[in-house]
C-alpha cells in the first residue's frame, strides 16, 4: 500500500521522476532540432510532467496504465527503461516495439503499461476491457486510463464512462485538461467548462486538481484509487495544466497567446516543487545539480544505446501480425 | 491559369463553392484555426475569408462530424466536412455508411445527401498504422457511397467541386504527400465530371491503373519498361465508384493486359474489384493474368526500413509488367 503520508525521501523521488521526463523529452526536442531522423510526429507532454508522476507514483505494481499519444512521462514514471524507449522513438530494432511503434504507439505490457493509442478517445473503451479482466478474475488492480481535454469529446469516452458506471468496474478516469485539442480550446470543444463535472451523469466521483501540483495530484490519485479498488466503481480525475510546446514538434504555436504561455511557465511543476523542496530544506542545490545531471547522464546513455544500434531488418515489417503466422 | 500545388488547388475549389452558394460550408477539426501556418494547407485563410458561420472549426468527434454532414445535406445544405486521417473514418463510418449511403434509398428516393467529407491520407511520413490506412475498399464496398482520388492539381480542384456539387454523398480522398506538388489550374470554376477515368499515358502492350500518389509510382516504372521495348498504357482511374468501365475496357481490350496498383493492401483491395470486373468482361481478350499490386497484408510500420517493405515501389510494378507479359 502506498503511504498516505508523504516522506522526504518520496517527495525527492517524486521530484526526480519529473526531472527526468522533462530531460528526456528536451533530448527529444534537440534531436529534432538537429533534424536528427526521429521518424513520424514527435508529441511531447512538457509542462504536464506533474501529472504522469503524481498518478502513477499512487499507482500499485498490478494497477494497469492505458496511454495515448502524449506517452512519454506516462511510461517514464512507469519505471520504463531509458535505452530501448529512446530506441523505439527512433525506430531502432532494439526499441520496446521493435521500430513497429516509434514514439506513438508505444506498448509495455511488461511494465503493466498495456496500451497506447493515437486516435484520440480510444483509451477509455480500451480501459473498459483491461478493468474488465481486473474485475472478472477478482483482481485488485485498477486501469487508470490518460486521454485529454479534446479526447474527452469523443463518443468513445462517454461510452466508457457510463459502462463502467453501471458495471462498476475499477478504472480511474484522467483527463488531462492542458488547454488545448490541437489548435482548439476548451471552450471550442467542451460544453461544459469543467469536464470533471461530466463524471455525475455516470454515476462516479468527479474531481479536479491543480495539475502542476504534483503532490496534489498524487493525493487525489490515492484517494480515488482507493475508492475504484473497493469494488465501487470508476472515478474520474480532471488534472489542470498547460502543454506548453505545440501539439507536436512542428507546431510553432502561432495561435497561442504569448503571455498566456509566460503565465503558465511561471507556474512549471518543476520550477515550483523545486523550490518547495528547496525551501522545506529537503533539497540544497548542489543536490538538485546532481540529480539534474544524473538524468541527463541516463539520457545522454539512451541517446547512445538507440544510435548505436541497427533499424529493423525489412523483413521483420512481415512478423507479428498474428500469433501463429500463415501466408496470406 | 496560375501555377498552383494541389493544396491550393483545393483550397481554390472550397473557396470557389463558397462563393457561388451559400449552403457549402466546412466542418472539420482545426479547418477554421490550425496548428500549421501552412499556405499549401486545404483550408488555409478560409476563415478569414469566409468566416465562423461557414467554417466551423469543431471538437474532435468524428461520428458527430460526419452526422453533421449527413442531418444538414438531408435539410438541403452542402457541408464539406474534413476526416483528419484516413483511419479515422472508422469514427465515422456509422454516419456514412449507415446513414449516407442508405437514407436515400431507403426512404425511396425522396430523400437526398448533397454531402462531401474530405480525407486526408497517405503512407512514407513514419507516422504509423492508426495514421496510415488507406480505407477506400471499405468505402467502395458500402452502396450509396461515391469516392473519387484526385492525383493532379487540376484534379484535385475539379473533383471537388464536381464533388460538392453532386446530388449524393461523394468521399474526395487527398494524398498529403501530393499537398506540395505544383502545377497549373485553371482560375475558373470547372469541373472534372466524377465516373471518368483518364489515359494520363497511351501505349500498346500492357495496361497500368492507379489512382492517387500510385499513379507516380506507375508513372516511375515506365521508362525501365520503355527500355525493355514495353510500352504501357498508364490510367489515372480518378473514380473508384462510379467506376469508368468503358475507359478500362476499351483499352484492355486494346492492350490484352492489366495490371492494377494502389498503396493500400492488396488483400481485398480495391484492385481485386478492377481484376474481377476485367475478368468477367474481358477475359477472352486478356493474353495474360491480371496483376495486382498493393502493400502486403500488415499494418503500416513506423521505422523507415519498415515502411519501405510496405510501401509499393515502380520496382513492384515493373516486375508486375513483365510477370503479366510472361517475360
Ligand atoms: C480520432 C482522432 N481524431 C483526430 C486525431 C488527431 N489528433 C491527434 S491529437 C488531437 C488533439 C487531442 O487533444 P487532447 O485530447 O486534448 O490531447 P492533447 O493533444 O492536448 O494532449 C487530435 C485532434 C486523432 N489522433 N484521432
Ligand atoms: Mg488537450
Amino acid at each position: 500500500m502506498k503511504e498516505k503520508q508523504i516522506t522526504p525521501d518520496f517527495q525527492v523521488s517524486l521530484f526526480t521522476r519529473m526531472v527526468l521526463i522533462r530531460k528526456f523529452e528536451e533530448k527529444i526536442v534537440a534531436l529534432c532540432r538537429e533534424s536528427y531522423q526521429l521518424p513520424g510526429m514527435q508529441i511531447l507532454a512538457n509542462g504536464q510532467e506533474a501529472v504522469a508522476t503524481g498518478v502513477v507514483s499512487a499507482l500499485e505494481p498490478e494497477d494497469i496504465i492505458v496511454s495515448n499519444h502524449r506517452s512519454h512521462g506516462h511510461l517514464l514514471a512507469r519505471g520504463a527503461d531509458l535505452n530501448s524507449l529512446m530506441a523505439e522513438i527512433m525506430a531502432k530494432a532494439d526499441g520496446v516495439n521493435c521500430g513497429k511503434a516509434g514514439t506513438l504507439h508505444l506498448s509495455m505490457p511488461e511494465i503493466n503499461a498495456l496500451m497506447t493509442s493515437t486516435v484520440v478517445g480510444a483509451g477509455p473503451p480500451l480501459a473498459v476491457g483491461a478493468a474488465f479482466a481486473q474485475q472478472y478474475q477478482a483482481l485488485n488492480g485498477v486501469t487508470v486510463v490518460f486521454f485529454g481535454d479534446g479526447a474527452a469529446a469523443e463518443g468513445s469516452v462517454h461510452e466508457a464512462m457510463n459502462l463502467s458506471g453501471i458495471w462498476k468496474l475499477p478504472i480511474l478516469f484522467v483527463c488531462e485538461n492542458n488547454g488545448w485539442a490541437g489548435a482548439q480550446r476548451p471552450e471550442e470543444h467542451s460544453a461544459v467548462r469543467q469536464i470533471h463535472k461530466r463524471a455525475q451523469g455516470y454515476d462516479m466521483p468527479g474531481q479536479s486538481v491543480d495539475g502542476n501540483d504534483v503532490e496534489a495530484v498524487y493525493h487525489l490519485s490515492l484517494e480515488l484509487l482507493e475508492y475504484c479498488r473497493s469494488g465501487k466503481g470508476p472515478a474520474f480525475m480532471e488534472t489542470l495544466t498547460y502543454r506548453m510546446r505545440g501539439h507536436g514538434e512542428q507546431d510553432h504555436q502561432h495561435y497561442v497567446n504569448p503571455e498566456e504561455l509566460e503565465a503558465w511557465a511561471l507556474k512549471c511543476p518543476i520550477i515550483r516543487y523545486r523550490r518547495a523542496l528547496l525551501n522545506a530544506g529537503i533539497l540544497d542545490k548542489a543536490q538538485i545539480q546532481s540529480i539534474e545531471q544524473d538524468a541527463e547522464a541516463r539520457v545522454a546513455a539512451a541517446v547512445a544505446f538507440g544510435d548505436a544500434g541497427p533499424y529493423p531488418e525489412s523483413d521483420t515489417a512481415l512478423t507479428d501480425v498474428f500469433v501463429q503466422a500463415f501466408n496470406a | 491559369m496560375s501555377q498552383k500545388t494541389f493544396g491550393n488547388a483545393i483550397n481554390d475549389a472550397l473557396s470557389t463553392a463558397m462563393d457561388m452558394d451559400d449552403t457549402v460550408f466546412i466542418a472539420g477539426e482545426g479547418v477554421g484555426v490550425s496548428i500549421h501556418l501552412d499556405s499549401n494547407m486545404p483550408t488555409y485563410g478560409l476563415l478569414d475569408k469566409f468566416g465562423r458561420r461557414r467554417v466551423k472549426d469543431t471538437p474532435v468527434s468524428e461520428a458527430a462530424i460526419a452526422g453533421l454532414a449527413v442531418g444538414a445535406s438531408c435539410m438541403g445544405l452542402r457541408p464539406v466536412v474534413e476526416i483528419m486521417f484516413f483511419p479515422f473514418i472508422t469514427l465515422a463510418s456509422d454516419m456514412l455508411v449507415n446513414h449516407a449511403g442508405k437514407l436515400r434509398y431507403m426512404s425511396g428516393g425522396k430523400s437526398s445527401f448533397p454531402l462531401t467529407v474530405r480525407v486526408k491520407a497517405g503512407v512514407g511520413f513514419g507516422a504509423g498504422s492508426q495514421h496510415s490506412h488507406n480505407l477506400e475498399a471499405w468505402i467502395a464496398h458500402s452502396p450509396g457511397l461515391k469516392i473519387v482520388w484526385p492525383a493532379t492539381v487540376e484534379d484535385a480542384k475539379g473533383l471537388l467541386l464536381s464533388a460538392i456539387f453532386d446530388p449524393d454523398p461523394v468521399i474526395v480522398v487527398e494524398d498529403m504527400m501530393l499537398y506540395r506538388m505544383k502545377g497549373e489550374l485553371p482560375d475558373r470554376d470547372f469541373r472534372t465530371p466524377l465516373g471518368k477515368a483518364r489515359v494520363a499515358v497511351p501505349g500498346t502492350d500492357c495496361t497500368v491503373i492507379a489512382y492517387g500518389m500510385a499513379l507516380y509510382t506507375a508513372m516511375k516504372a515506365l521508362e525501365p519498361l520503355i527500355e525493355k521495348g514495353i510500352s504501357c498504357e498508364v490510367i489515372d482511374l480518378r473514380s473508384l465508384v462510379p467506376l469508368d468501365k468503358t475507359c478500362i475496357l476499351e483499352s484492355v481490350r486494346k492492350t490484352g493486359r492489366l495490371v492494377v496498383v494502389h498503396e493500400a493492401n492488396r488483400f481485398c483491395g480495391f484492385g481485386a474489384e478492377l481484376a474481377a470486373m476485367v475478368a468477367e468482361e474481358a477475359f477472352h481478350d486478356l493474353k495474360g493474368p491480371v496483376k495486382r499490386v498493393g502493400a502486403p497484408q500488415i499494418p503500416v510500420p513506423v521505422a523507415s526500413s519498415l515502411e519501405k517493405v510496405f510501401i509499393p515501389g515502380p520496382e513492384d510494378v515493373v516486375r508486375a509488367v513483365l510477370e503479366t507479359m510472361n517475360k
